[in-house]
Order: C-alpha cells, then sequence, then structure tokens
C-alpha cells in the first residue's frame, strides 16, 4: 500500500533528479512513468503503484507547482480514457508493456475504430469482419467518424468473428495498427468546417493474433470497458467557477454593457445558475469516487454537459449580435486535438452539437439512467437470439 | 483553463456523513409511522393539519429542534448540514411542521443576537429544547436581501397557528411577542401542508432583543439559512415524487405494456433523475457553506434556491401528469407535494428574485 506521504516523497525524488527546466518534456514524462507515478492506480512497472485513484491528486498538485510538464490529455484523450484501460483490462503481460507507455507519454496517438456507417448507437449490429488465418486475422470493411485517424499510431477496433451468433455475440476486440498498409484514412469534414474525425478504409488488414483483447466472440463484453470508461473519464477533473462555456460568455457579459439586453440576462443567469450547479455535481461526483462511493451519477454529467453547452453556446452567439453572424474561417483543416471552447463563439456553438452525440447519443443515455439507474422497464426487442446474419440491415 | 471571478473558493463536503445518516433513518422512521401521507390526507381540511405530539417527538425526543444550537446554549451543537437531512425527510413526507420557520429561521435570527442578549439567549433555549415554538412575523415570500417588511400587521405569515412568540421587526428593533398577545387570523393557503395567517401585533407589545441594525442583520441572517436549508426541503420533496412516479410507471399497465416502458416516459423521468442529481449538490453545498460560515454563503444559497424551486416544482408537476387521472385526484398525495413545490418557488425569495441577488454578486449586472 501507498500512503499520500510516500508519494510525495516519490514525486520529489523525480522532481530532484529531472528537474523539469533542464528536462527534455519526453524524457520527463518517460521518467515520471517509470517512477510508477503516472496513474498511480496502475500497476507497479505498468507506471503505477497500486495505490488508490484517488491519490492521483497528490502527485498532479506537486507536479504542476513545479512546473513539470503534463501529458496533455486533450490530444490523447481517446488512448488515456478508453484504449488504457481496456489494454490492461484484457491485455497480455507483453501488450500492457508494449503499448501503455508510450501510450501515456503521448508518443502514441490512439483512435478507436468502433462506430460503421451502418451501426451508431446499435453498435453490436457491426458488419467489418474479421476471418482467422494461421496466426493472424484478416479484416475487411469501413469505420467512419473516427476521432484522429489521421494521427493516431494505433487503434482499438472490433470486428465481427462469427456471423452465425446473435450480434453482441459474435464480435472480437483487437489493436489494430494504423500504419498497416490495408489501412485508408480519409478525412470526413464536420459542421465546423474542419475535420477532427475520418472514414476509415480496412482492406486485408493483417492483425496478429497476439493483438487480441480479450477471447474470440467476446469482444462485447471488452468494449463494456472502453465504453463505461469512455462516460466516467468525463466527471472526473475538477472546474473552477465559470470554467468551461459559461466563462466565455459572462465576461463578454462584463465587458461588452453595449450587448446587454433584459431578455439576454435572465437566459444568462438561467445558465449561470445551471453551470454552477453541474459544477457542483461533478464536484459530489468527484468526492464520491475518493470516498470510495462512485455512483450512477457519471452517465447524468455527460447529458447535463452537452445540454448546458449547448445552451450556453447558443445564448453566446445571439449576444454578439452582428459579430455573431461571423465565423472565424471556414478553411477545411485537420486539427491535432480536440478544443471546445477554443475559436469563436460560432465555432462553440457548431461544435457543442456533437457533445450530445459523440460517445453516445442523449437520447440512448437516457435509456441507461432510465432502465439501469431507475429500473424502468426494458424498451421490446426483435433482435435477440436472431443470428447476426438473418438481422435487416 | 479560463479565468475565474472568484479566487478562493472555499471546498466544500457535499457527502453526508454516517451520523447523518443515522439522523435520517431516524427522522424517516418517525414519519412513516406518526404522519404517513394517508393520515395527511384525513388531517388537511381539519382545523390545523399538524399531527398531534409529533413536534414533540420530533423535537423533544429526537432532538431536531435545537440541531443548530450550540450545547451550551441548550441545543444540540451540530450544524445546518444535519438540519438539511431533517428538512430532506419533512420534505418527503411534506409533513406539516413548524420546523422551518421555528428550528431554522427564528433559531438562526436568535442565534445572532444570542452573545447580547439575555432574553434572545433564554427564548433560544426554549426552541432548542422543543417547548416553544417562535415564527418571525415577516411573509413568507421574504428574500434574505429584500427589503425587510416592518410592521404591526402582516399577512402570509407561515406558521403562524403553531406559534407561541412572534419576533416581529419594528423600525426600532426585533420585539419577542407572545402570542396570546397577538391577533392571528387564518388564511387559506394553496399549500394546505403549511398553514398560513394574518398577524397583528400591538404596537409596544412584547420584549424589545435588538436595537434596529442588530436586528435587521440578525433577520437577515435567519432568512439567509431559511432559504438555504428550503432547498433540502424542496430536494427531499423532488426525490418522493420521483420515486413514486417511477414506482407507479412501472405498475400501470397500458396497451399491454407498463406505461414506464414507453420511451417518452423514461426520458422526462431520466431528465428528472439528472436534475436531482444537480439539485442533491447544490443543496448540500448550500447546508455546508452555511455550517462553515463560508463568505460563499450568499452565493451558494442563491444558486441552490433557484435550481431547487424549479427542479421540485417540475418534479411534482410531472407526478401529476405521469400519474394519469389519479394524479388529479384528492385522495393521492401527488397534489400535496404539487402545492408544497409551487408555494415553496415562492417561499424566501423567488427564482428571480435569487438570480437577481446572483447578477449583484458575481457581477453579471442587468442593462443599464
Ligand atoms: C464529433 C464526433 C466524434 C466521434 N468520434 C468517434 C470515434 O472516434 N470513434 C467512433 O467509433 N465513433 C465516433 N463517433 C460516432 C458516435 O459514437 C456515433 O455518432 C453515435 O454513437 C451515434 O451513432 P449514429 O451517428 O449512427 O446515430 P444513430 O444511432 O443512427 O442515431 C440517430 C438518432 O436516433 C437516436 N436513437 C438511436 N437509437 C435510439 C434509441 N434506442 N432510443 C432513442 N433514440 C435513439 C439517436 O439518439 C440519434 O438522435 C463520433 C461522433 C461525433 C459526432
Amino acid at each position: 500500500m501507498t500512503d499520500a506521504e510516500e508519494l510525495l516523497v516519490r514525486t520529489r525524488k523525480l522532481l530532484d533528479e529531472h528537474p523539469p527546466a533542464t528536462t527534455d518534456r519526453t524524457d520527463f514524462l518517460r521518467a515520471r512513468f517509470d517512477a510508477g507515478l503516472a496513474w498511480v492506480h496502475y500497476p507497479v512497472g505498468l507506471g503505477g503503484l497500486d495505490a488508490p485513484r484517488a491519490l492521483q491528486a497528490v502527485v498532479d498538485a506537486e507536479l504542476a507547482a513545479a512546473g513539470a510538464p503534463d501529458n496533455d490529455p486533450r490530444k490523447i484523450g481517446i488512448g488515456l480514457g478508453m484504449a488504457a484501460p481496456t489494454v490492461l483490462a484484457h491485455g497480455t503481460d507483453e501488450v500492457k508493456r508494449r503499448f501503455l507507455r508510450p501510450l501515456w507519454v503521448g508518443e502514441e496517438v490512439w483512435c478507436q475504430l468502433f462506430s460503421e456507417p451502418g451501426a451508431g448507437s446499435d453498435l453490436a449490429a457491426l458488419a467489418t469482419r474479421a476471418v482467422r488465418d494461421g496466426e493472424d486475422w484478416v479484416v475487411d470493411g469501413q469505420k467512419v467518424w473516427t476521432s484522429s485517424a489521421h494521427t493516431a499510431r494505433w487503434a482499438i477496433l472490433i470486428a465481427r468473428t462469427d456471423p452465425d451468433a446473435p450480434k453482441h455475440r459474435g464480435i472480437t476486440y483487437f489493436v489494430c495498427d494504423m500504419t498497416d498498409p490495408g489501412v485508408e484514412v480519409r478525412p470526413l469534414r464536420q459542421i465546423t468546417g474542419e475535420a477532427e474525425f475520418n472514414e476509415v478504409f480496412l482492406t486485408g488488414v493483417r492483425i496478429p493474433d497476439a493483438h487480441r483483447l480479450g477471447e474470440i466472440g467476446d469482444g462485447w463484453r471488452v468494449a463494456q470497458t472502453t465504453l463505461m470508461n469512455e462516460r466516467v473519464s468525463i466527471g472526473g477533473a475538477r472546474i473552477p467557477r465559470e470554467g468551461g462555456m459559461i466563462g466565455k460568455v459572462a465576461t463578454t457579459w462584463r465587458e461588452r454593457p453595449e450587448l446587454r439586453t433584459h431578455d439576454l440576462h435572465r437566459r444568462l443567469l438561467d445558465h449561470w445558475v445551471d453551470a454552477e450547479v453541474a459544477r457542483l455535481a461533478g464536484e459530489r461526483l468527484r468526492q464520491q469516487l475518493v470516498a470510495g462511493r462512485p455512483g450512477p451519477e457519471g452517465s447524468a454529467m455527460k447529458l447535463a454537459f452537452a445540454r448546458l453547452n449547448q445552451a450556453i453556446s447558443g445564448l453566446e452567439v445571439e449576444l454578439l449580435g452582428d459579430e455573431g453572424l461571423l465565423y472565424g474561417e471556414w478553411e477545411m483543416r485537420r486539427p491535432e486535438l480536440v478544443d471546445f471552447t477554443g475559436r469563436d463563439a460560432g465555432y462553440r456553438y457548431l461544435r457543442s452539437k456533437g457533445n450530445s452525440i459523440e460517445g453516445g447519443t442523449s437520447e440512448v443515455l437516457l435509456n441507461i439512467v432510465a432502465e439501469r439507474v431507475l429500473g424502468l422497464p426494458p424498451e421490446p426487442r426483435n433482435d435477440k437470439d436472431v443470428a447476426w446474419k438473418d438481422l435487416a440491415r | 483553463m479560463t479565468e475565474t471571478t472568484e479566487t478562493a473558493e472555499p471546498s466544500l463536503d457535499l457527502l453526508y456523513s454516517e451520523t447523518e445518516d443515522d439522523l435520517r433513518a431516524a427522522v424517516r422512521a418517525l414519519l412513516t409511522d406518526r404522519a404517513g401521507h394517508q393520515d395527511l390526507l384525513g388531517r388537511i381540511e381539519t382545523d390545523s393539519p399538524y399531527v398531534p405530539g409529533l413536534w414533540k417527538s420530533l423535537a423533544g425526543d429526537i432532538g431536531v429542534a435545537g440541531l443548530l444550537v450550540p450545547e451550551k446554549l441548550g441545543g444540540q451543537g451540530a450544524s445546518h448540514r444535519e438540519a438539511a437531512v431533517v428538512l430532506e425527510e419533512l420534505g418527503r413526507a411534506v409533513t406539516p411542521l413548524p420546523y422551518l420557520t421555528s428550528a431554522v429561521v427564528a433559531t438562526e435570527t436568535l442565534l445572532a443576537l444570542a452573545g447580547e442578549s439575555d432574553a434572545a439567549a433564554g427564548l433560544l433555549a426554549e426552541l432548542a429544547g422543543g417547548r416553544t415554538v417562535a415564527v418571525l412575523a415577516v411573509p413568507l415570500s421574504t428574500a434574505p436581501e429584500a427589503e425587510l417588511p416592518l410592521g404591526e400587521s402582516v399577512a402570509a405569515v407561515a406558521d403562524a397557528t403553531a406559534a407561541d412568540v412572534f419576533l416581529v421587526l419594528r423600525a426600532d428593533g426585533l420585539y419577542a411577542v407572545p402570542a396570546d398577545e397577538a391577533t392571528v387570523e387564518p388564511q387559506t393557503p394553496l399549500d394546505l401542508t403549511r398553514p398560513l395567517a394574518a398577524v397583528t401585533t400591538g404596537a409596544g407589545s412584547g420584549a424589545r432583543l435588538a436595537g434596529p441594525d442588530a436586528a435587521r442583520a440578525a433577520v437577515r441572517r435567519g432568512l439567509l439559512a431559511g432559504a438555504g436549508l428550503l432547498a433540502s426541503e424542496q430536494l427531499g420533496l423532488a426525490e418522493w415524487c420521483l420515486e413514486e412516479t417511477v414506482r407507479y410507471t412501472r405498475e400501470r399497465h397500458q396497451f399491454n405494456r407498463p406505461v414506464g416502458s414507453f420511451q417518452a416516459l423514461k426520458h422526462r423521468m431520466a431528465q428528472l433523475w439528472l436534475d436531482l442529481v444537480g439539485a442533491r449538490a447544490a443543496a448540500r453545498a448550500a447546508a455546508d457553506a452555511l455550517a462553515t460560515g463560508s463568505a460563499d454563503a450568499p452565493l451558494i444559497v442563491a444558486v441552490a434556491q433557484a435550481h431547487c424551486s424549479k427542479v421540485a416544482v417540475r418534479a411534482a408537476e410531472e407526478c401529476v401528469q405521469l400519474h394519469g387521472g389519479i394524479g388529479m385526484t384528492w385522495e393521492h398525495p401527488a397534489h400535496l407535494a404539487l402545492k408544497r413545490a409551487k408555494s415553496d418557488q415562492i417561499a424566501l425569495g423567488s427564482t428571480g428574485r435569487h438570480q437577481d441577488a446572483i447578477a449583484a454578486l458575481v457581477d453579471l449586472p442587468a442593462p443599464a
């Protein structure tokens, strides 16, 4: 067991041996990983110390105070939030050792090859095929809306390995090499004008069986690890009052008295209260996690922030009036990181529309809350116990 | 990260302690036993909705009346956090009891004066022991930062019929006026579980507890605590409404399915749950900020009120709607919750008033 005291000692030792001011960023992050201070709740040897997750804050605070570089979670969010916990839970020792360090340091970016043109909310309907060939699997299919595929070195991929089984049972989970010649990434331009996500075509892609996570046909269960972590990774951070979108509008309101109207004032105050309440709810969730009593509130936070971001950014465009009629630039760009609050009000308004779609739509999350949290009866289903190949598509 | 206006935000404890959980269990058991909804439905049209002896059991035996009062002044030496838990339970059961008015607003007002005034300290000890009920003679709608009404004749005073003593604000200070020296004329309330009355006190009656400045500050402190903890009553009420609606819609069948399996209804209930997650955080934050005497308390209280008022009303309205015809029926308790929720929205300041307070506190001024 590692306590806060010991973590502080280790953190200071790291800082002594690798002074942030004179150490290369990547070298520092590697040393931090090797010292077990990357994610302290991970196992020894894999960037952690088997310590309680809550103690990460102790390390982070000490490092931040010393001006140490961080590993920029915005750029490597899919790797950190989703690939890593799945690799940790379902990978072989060799796979864990190969992937976790460069993932955490940010040397290798990850993407998620889950969604397909015919399989979004109904992800288990996916049609991308993986066929066994000796020690390899050969993958053919098409994925879509893949964020960061253009910068990613690796992907988590789910594919169908048994079309005769019911849809949830014939899926297997892989780590896919994005530099494989059979992988073609095409930018998919989005509502904001830029291309943050992509279409990915997989043609005869060979994946070694050693890069399979979990058992053959058990990919849906493995994917649950990924999807659960996708939602949890949202509520974790501490936000200051007026952090996020509301801070942008509040600042404009204070600095531009000529824009104020009574109607907008009421709505701004409504949103200000909602944002503060969402912040407090996030804080309460964090305290529950620290106290070892996680609740179902995690899925609530994603829903709340999606609604809030959309309402606030919409108000911001209105508040700006003539300026709100303008847009920064439509030129097609391929951003390296996802930036929700960056650029201008028009961009924020458009980008926030994705908040209620990406990572599971708000409608689907409401179903989950209703059924799993409130215990309401499930929807009637007609896709159970039917072989995937016999389902209507 | 974006810039913030408040640099030093105090950290708030938003969880429940074990002591608080125990207190909740004790209060809930007593209310379930003695003040169920059916019992309440039979009582609301009589002269008094209060359950005889309930105040004595709750205030005396469990000791909830003196939670805010330090032990050396005759109380339990607990805090707003525990009082908030009591209010959550009173909200769930929509219990008619002068808890918010006497054990919170009047008590907190007197606490502000107890150091200076022996009379206030003495009265406080009686309130803490549950022997006396005191009510601040202002309209229930009075917001913490509102222009304070003075006067000999005040309407819409909550729990006036249960009061032994009125705290009356006059131009020259705060007075304690025994109820038998006052005229109390009951009014017909929207919320049948929180009786209202017009209270008239003779000029110069009663004993003076404080001069004008101290009196005003004390009353504001009482109203702030009241508004902050009312959020917990609203939370408890909303929670009951959601639980009851989920229970009912799982059982009620139409079109050969439980109506709770229809997605349109499921999403509405899930949305309410979401609002409740926020309401719980906000109500806890207000209770904790009051308990620690945080400088942030006026803002957190206003936020909690602005949010929890809306959530309670929405939960009660959804409860009525999703119960269908039975929800409109006098015999079903949904209307008790709706009436309480709607009048709680006005109590201790409307949503708009709390928003105005927020606008001033965080510098988001209205148009010139
Ligand atoms: C910005 C962005 C980034 C993304 N990045 C990735 C990525 O990196 N990797 C990846 O794999 N995917 C990614 N996605 C895809 C995302 O996960 C899917 O778009 C999402 O799951 C919804 O699927 P769909 O688009 O097929 O919509 P559909 O499932 O076709 O839904 C259409 C509409 O029907 C509603 N709906 C569907 N089912 C139900 C139901 N049961 N009850 C009620 N309503 C329902 C939906 O809510 C929606 O409103 C990204 C999406 C966006 C917007």
